[in-house]
């Protein structure tokens, strides 16, 4: 599955497209699939996001998980700083 | 140590007041994402993995007690309650936002510091010696040479687009403390017929292809700095490559031209430059000078210590060093607590370390490029009554230079560039190696971690470097042996095949192990590796 | 909104600038332009030949024609040296400290904000040819010649 994940222009914060706008939870992300470019762009011009880019991910059971590592710690936070972290339910490391 | 003046003050919060505006226009819509990347950049302001992070200057790695405490200020106000010491002895910020980013230079400003040209294709923050003007072997004080080449440099409206980044170091020692020979130039103060000058070295840096800088030349007089300085600086912005990203350093440009054509190059720009008249009077750096002079320093103190603590005295043994100045000494404070970050320090451990510069180093304190810190001016008689707040902090770890002193950058956990997590290897060695007595037994062992071949952590110059790579999607350690950045520089050897998180432990495990079967009395690890050379490193590591 | 600056006293030149390799066999050619990688010192034989000097800026990141403006500078240009290409705002003040006194960008300017730009800085701390003493001439006028 494709995601989109970006930053948010003011806050910097992670977002993730939910389908209808962003969410800082990747739980709550969709796939874009074919339609991920597009909307990628529409929504930079729009600056609802800033430096977007496409994820590749599976579904889970416990929702979509990307598959590289570096968007895994991007989804979850920190893994040195826990308290820190959005999300900690996100395996970092493949099995 | 240096003040601003009206001028300073009023140039600081111009850039304050540009970046704001700058902001403005980004969040607007008047700039798009790739018009303002570079200005962003150039206020130290990153988009990394999780959130905006900014990169504040720490010029020379000198600060006083009022500018420390301001950065705890901004770690607690803006931040989530920490900062990073970086090894180009500035901090950084992980959680910043743009909507506070002038806000937070407004703060800096107001304390005479900022975060000009920390990151971009410009000139950075030019780093210097932790124990400028207070060690014993320096030939001046290079702060001064320093801080004329930080007001040369900020804003120079020829160099604002540089093929890349632009690294300056300066040190006034045969003894480099700073990575010297690793920058893109590098200065090493010396003196000729009574006079000082500087020796310059040009193309050194790290990366995907390290060098280590070649001299340019060996004496530019202070009058003749800036004229120099700028010819070098002239030959890179017209020559540099633009093609190709990784290949657009000045080390390329040197070993490309040879240093030969470059220093000719050089010397028929400087021949020209110095009809400009674009060298300030020497009267400007004596101005400068006169910051730096030597505080009042107190005389008929005791020389005294009372070692009955033996905490006290492992402390004062590994992280105490001898002060130009008799009754005084340089206190190093360790950001490597065993299984800690390296480089990170809490709002409260900041602003502790800000009190104890007040109170007891005469308003000063540095950052070293090994992500630590340094108290400069500690009285002898107070040495105890340091350490006993330093280590109720958590700050009183007694391991300089030690295995568990590592470099490690903030690597996967925090970069966006980065390949694999540098942190984590970081704790598990130091969990490893923590033993007291084990540690010293070891000796000096500089440990360096990398998580991405940009080399932040310094990894080819450590006596063991290790450097994070993505396999397949995996994370993969490759181990290097041999590096130094100091005096002695020199590049690290690959082992050969990398090895896994746990793997590369046990790899450090066996390359010490061999290391105390085969040294000499006297020897270092690096100098044992000199000797035995790689061979019989990789038997043990692969059998 | 504006599509050309300039900050001449005299008019802009209209001629269309011809490239450096044109120029070198126009004996009658006033106007050249230097791309990024050419050398602006083979233009000093020729200086009073010329009432305009075009340098492009193909991407605001390839600093090259900082380094040219100024060289020409130093070396006695006086006519009019315009930065053309993609010029944005924010480079302005650096482009006018290296000596271009045109601009004709690819995308047009809010004067307010040129305006704002260009007199953020009562101060500079380095020497360059744009005649404005920087800060360490202020603060040693008897030890400076500027």
């Amino acid at each position: 599955m494709k995601l989109i994940t970006g930053n948010d222009l003011a806050s910097g914060d992670v977002i993730w497209w939910t389908g209808k706008g962003w969410s800082r939870h990747v739980g709550e992300s969709v796939d874009a699939g074919d339609t991920a470019e597009a909307i990628l762009a529409e929504e930079s011009a729009a600056r609802r996001v800033n430096v977007g880019y496409i994820v590749e991910a599976e579904q889970t059971a416990s929702g979509p998980l990307p598959l590289h590592i570096k968007e895994r710690i991007r989804a979850s936070g920190p893994t040195v700083r826990t308290d820190l972290a959005i999300n900690t339910d996100i395996p970092i490391v493949k099995a | 140590m240096y003040r601003y003046d009206q001028y300073d003050q009023e140039i600081v919060d111009a850039r304050v007041e540009e970046f704001r505006d700058q902001a403005r226009r980004r969040l607007s819509g008047e700039m798009t994402e790739e018009q303002f990347r570079p200005l962003r950049l150039m206020n130290g302001l990153y988009l990394q993995l999780h959130a905006y992070m900014l990169r504040v200057a720490v010029p020379y790695g000198t600060m006083s007690g009022k500018q420390m405490r301001m950065l705890g200020h901004i770690a607690r106000k803006y931040d989530k309650g920490y900062g990073h010491f970086t090894t180009r002895q500035n901090i950084q910020y992980n959680w910043i936002k743009l909507d506070d980013a002038a806000d937070i230079l407004a703060d800096l400003a107001s304390v005479e510091m900022h975060a000009i040209q920390t990151s971009g294709n410009c000139i950075r923050n030019i780093s210097s010696d932790q124990y400028a003007g207070v060690g014993a072997t320096e030939v001046a004080d290079p702060r001064p040479w320093a801080e004329l080449m930080r007001q040369w440099s900020s804003f120079h409206p020829e160099f604002t687009y540089l093929p890349r980044k632009f690294k300056i170091c300066v040190i006034a020692s045969p003894d480099d403390r700073a990575a010297m020979r690793l920058h893109d130039i590098g200065i090493e103060l010396v003196k000729r017929d009574g006079k000082v000058g500087a020796k310059f070295f040009a193309g050194g840096g790290m990366g995907r292809t390290p060098m280590i800088a070649p001299e340019i030349k060996d004496f530019v007089p202070e009058e003749e700095l800036i004229s120099y300085a700028e010819a070098c600086l002239r030959v890179y912005n017209r020559y540099g490559r633009r093609d190709n990203k990784y290949k657009a350093r000045i080390k390329i440009l040197v070993h490309e031209l040879g240093v030969e054509e470059y220093k000719r190059q050089v010397e028929e720009e400087f021949a020209h430059m110095k009809t400009l008249g674009i060298d300030p009077p020497v009267a400007e750096l004596d101005r400068i000078r006169a910051f730096f002079a030597d505080p009042a320093y107190e005389t008929g103190l005791s020389e005294e210590i009372d070692r009955t603590d033996p905490d006290f005295a492992l402390w004062l043994d590994t992280q105490v060093v001898a002060h130009k100045a008799p009754g005084y000494a340089i206190v190093n404070i360790s950001l490597k607590p065993i299984g800690g970050i390296a480089g990170d320090a809490s709002a409260e451990q900041i602003e502790l370390v800000a009190d104890l510069a007040e109170r007891y180093s005469l308003d000063e304190v540095r950052v070293t490029h090994a992500q630590n810190l340094v108290l400069p001016n500690v009285k002898k008689a107070d040495l105890y009554a340091v350490w006993q707040e330093l280590h109720a902090a958590g700050l009183g770890e007694a391991n300089l230079d030690l295995i568990t002193d590592i470099i490690a950058c903030p690597g996967l956990d925090y970069c966006s560039l980065a390949n694999a997590r540098s942190i984590p290897v970081a704790q598990k060695i130091s969990e490893r190696f923590a033993e007291a007595g084990r540690q010293r037994d070891l000796g000096e062992l500089k440990l360096k971690i990398s998580g991405c071949i940009n080399a932040c952590g310094h990894h080819h110059a450590g006596h063991i470097g290790i450097l994070g790579v993505d396999r397949r999607g995996v994370e993969n350690y490759q181990l290097l042996l041999g590096g130094s950045g100091a005096e002695d520089a020199s590049l690290g050897d690959i082992t050969g095949p990398g090895f896994s998180e746990d793997g590369v432990v046990d790899a450090i495990e066996k390359v010490t192990d061999l290391y105390v079967a085969q040294r000499e009395p006297g020897e270092r690890f690096l100098d044992t590796y000199r000797r035995i050379g790689m061979k019989p490193f990789k038997e043990v590591l692969y059998g | 909104m504006v599509e050309f600056l300039s900050f001449r006293d005299d008019e802009p030149t209209q001629e269309p600038a011809v490239t450096l390799e044109a120029f070198a066999g126009q004996t009658n050619a006033t106007a050249v332009r230097i791309e990024p990688g050419e050398d602006a010192r083979e233009l000093l034989s020729v200086l009073d030949r010329l009432s305009l000097v075009e340098v492009n800026f193909p991407a605001f990141g390839d600093g090259r024609g900082y380094s040219a403006a100024r060289i020409l500078r130093e070396s006695g240009y006086t006519g009019e040296l315009r930065a053309v290409g993609d010029v944005l705002v924010d480079q302005l003040s650096a482009m006018r400290r290296c000596g271009f006194d045109s601009f004709k960008p690819n995308r047009p300017l809010d004067p307010a904000v040129v305006e704002a730009s260009l007199n953020r800085y009562a101060d500079v701390y380095s020497k360059t040819i744009d005649g404005r003493a920087p800060v360490w001439a202020k603060r040693h006028p008897e030890a400076s010649n500027v």
